[in-house]
């Protein structure tokens, strides 16, 4: 019945939506940030361990969501790791570009390692369901929010 | 539905349910024809909308009744003094004429149209509630009112000072009257409440609501949306104070809403918006308005739209509203029985007296994915909260999927909803 679907939901997909990597709050967090789409009530909030200078040591995340929001923010906390602030920032703008155009090439953003632009490639399929399109990216504003966040472990 | 016992009411039931013949009213409906997703040597799935909770589709005779006034008749009412401009407003004020005649209200002057049953209430909020309700007064609310009965009242809170109190449900989604008749005090003074739920299905029982607000002299406001719909309303048996409905629900076109309220009422309300058609003289030293229902329809009104809604109701009296009361009930029984037999189908909302409303949830399945999937089968179905969000967290689940079943629904419909949701389970185990 739904073998044109297998595109949005792809194994990869159902298998992390199912199963999501790095679901937990890391003791050493010091940044979070919450996201909240309105219009279904998913909400999630993205953990993360920055080093002082600022590059990603450990990404996670907790929440309630759909397939698609939870595959979505479980590959991220993969793709994530090891990013500086403008490194992650690329990576989200070349996810949205992904997520919202037909034709996506990545060589506008030279800097991506091929490995981590094919594992993203999986959520491509959701260009063809716009409404489902901010499940996808939700994590990502929300990783942006955190990183430009303030740091919780400061005293001030 | 208790097993068939051949009792004479029983015998009744089967045979008015016979006597409403589904295929002849599909074949009113031109966007029932449709077949989704078709693909170059692939057939399509035929459409199977179930989201008539959220907006109903259109019979033919309601679009040409517009598109007729449009090509025939059209002109602004209530101002010219030719031919057109008179034609346009006797057949906008016999829409008016048919509501208060579908209410079962005294006069058609205690119809004022709106743009859609939020804007009705707001008006009460805005019109009422500034005019009558002080600082400290309350208004009970109850856990399952849909977002346009909550949020005017909170508006009014935050601008007044007025407390808001609200009528728990038990599991089922039933009102629990014992803790409504405590709200009920020396300071409430107005009771707002659904008659029938959009999430949970839930028919409220509104004239033992009105009778015990009437004992106290509160008067009450009730939200009819979905219950216009799914069964005929008299709002004078309910002896209620407001009653508001919506036009696209009801197989009419939206923009175009009702606020019935009793003549003693509304004449001791004052204008919420100003402008045109409302007044009797104006003048910079002083300004004075018409009697109601005109009062309170500032500018030019929404012409079409309320002629479209005659036409739904015209078209509506045509049939014996307890034989489509019985055809959903059948449908509800049927896609109920069906969802249930599912492992990790949860079915959110199950009062003894419920419309034709079904909203659920599958274990393991975001109501989200769910509806996506049963798209591609041809079922349309609403996901999410609902505008209903205080009701979603008191049955704690973030979001369901609600099946909403109008008179144009088949059984081999809420079969098909079955055996698509069936197939998510297998999809997604």
């Amino acid at each position: 019945m739904f073998d044109d679907l297998r595109d949005l939901y792809q194994e990869v997909i159902l298998d992390h939506g199912k199963h999501p990597r790095n679901f937990r709050r890391p003791a050493d967090a010091n940044r979070e940030a919450k996201g909240e789409n309105p219009l279904c009530g998913d909400r999630l909030i993205v953990y993360l361990k920055l080093t002082p200078d600022g590059v990603v040591e450990d990404a996670a995340f907790l929440g309630r969501g759909c397939a698609i929001s939870t595959a979505s923010a479980s590959l991220m906390t993969e793709v994530v790791r090891g990013c500086s602030r403008d490194q992650a920032k690329a990576l989200f703008e070349h996810f949205h570009d992904l997520c919202t155009k037909d034709t996506c090439d990545h060589h506008d953003h030279e800097a991506l390692a091929p490995e981590v632009v094919e594992k993203l490639q999986v959520l491509s399929g959701v260009r063809e369901y716009p409404v489902r399109v901010k499940c996808a990216t939700l994590p990502w504003h929300t990783l942006v929010a955190a990183m430009d966040g303030r740091d919780l472990t400061s005293t001030e | 539905m208790p097993d068939t016992m051949l009792s004479a009411a029983t015998v009744g039931h089967i045979h008015r349910i016979a006597d409403f013949d589904v295929m002849a009213v599909r074949r009113e409906f031109p966007v029932l024809c449709r077949v989704l997703h078709e693909k170059p040597g692939r057939p399509g799935k035929p459409l199977v909308f179930l989201d008539s909770g959220a907006s109903a589709q259109k019979p033919r005779v309601v679009i040409e009744a517009m598109v007729r006034c449009l090509e025939h008749s059209y002109a602004n009412v209530h101002r010219g003094v030719h031919t057109l401009s008179q034609e346009s407003t006797d057949l906008f004020e016999a829409a008016r004429s048919k509501v208060a005649r579908f209410l079962g209200a005294d006069s058609a002057d205690e119809i004022v149209f709106t743009r859609n049953a939020t804007e009705a209430i707001n008006l009460v909020a805005s019109s009422f509630g500034r005019t009558f309700l002080e600082p400290g007064d309350e208004v009970v609310l109850t856990i399952m009112e849909h977002h346009a009965n909550i949020v005017p009242w909170q508006l009014l809170q935050a601008e007044r000072g007025i407390v808001i109190r609200v009528v728990p449900c038990d599991d089922r989604g039933v009102l629990d009257l014992d803790a409504y008749t405590d709200l009920l005090g020396p300071r409430t003074k107005l009771v707002a409440v659904s008659h029938c739920s959009n999430v949970l299905g839930t028919v409220n029982p509104v004239t033992e609501i009105t009778g015990l607000a009437h004992a106290r002299g509160i008067p009450v406001l009730i939200d009819g949306s979905q219950a216009v719909v799914h069964q005929s309303v008299n709002v004078r048996a309910i002896d209620a104070d407001f009653y508001v409905f919506t036009g696209h629900k009801l197989y009419g076109p939206t923009g175009i809403g009702v606020l019935y309220g009793k003549a003693e009422m509304l004449r001791k309300m004052p204008p919420w918006q100003g402008g045109g058609d409302m007044i009797e003289a104006v003048s910079f030293a002083g300004t004075t308005f018409r009697e109601p229902p005109a009062r309170f329809e500032a500018g030019t009104p929404p012409i079409m739209e309320a002629i479209g809604l005659g036409a739904a109701i015209d078209w509506l009296d045509r049939f014996d509203r307890e034989a489509i009361s019985d055809h959903e009930q059948a449908l509800l029984v049927r896609a109920t029985a069906g969802l249930e037999a599912l492992p990790g189908v949860r079915i959110i909302g199950t009062a003894p007296d419920k419309a034709a409303i079904l909203s659920f949830t599958l274990d393991g399945v975001h109501p989200h994915d769910l509806g996506t999937l049963l798209d591609r089968a041809g079922v349309a179905i609403r996901v999410g909260r609902h505008c209903a969000e205080p009701l979603i967290e008191r049955f704690e689940v973030g979001s369901t999927a609600r099946a909403s079943f109008a008179l144009y629904n088949t059984l081999a419909e809420a079969d098909a909803l079955v055996a698509a949701v069936a197939a998510v389970r297998e999809f997604f185990a």
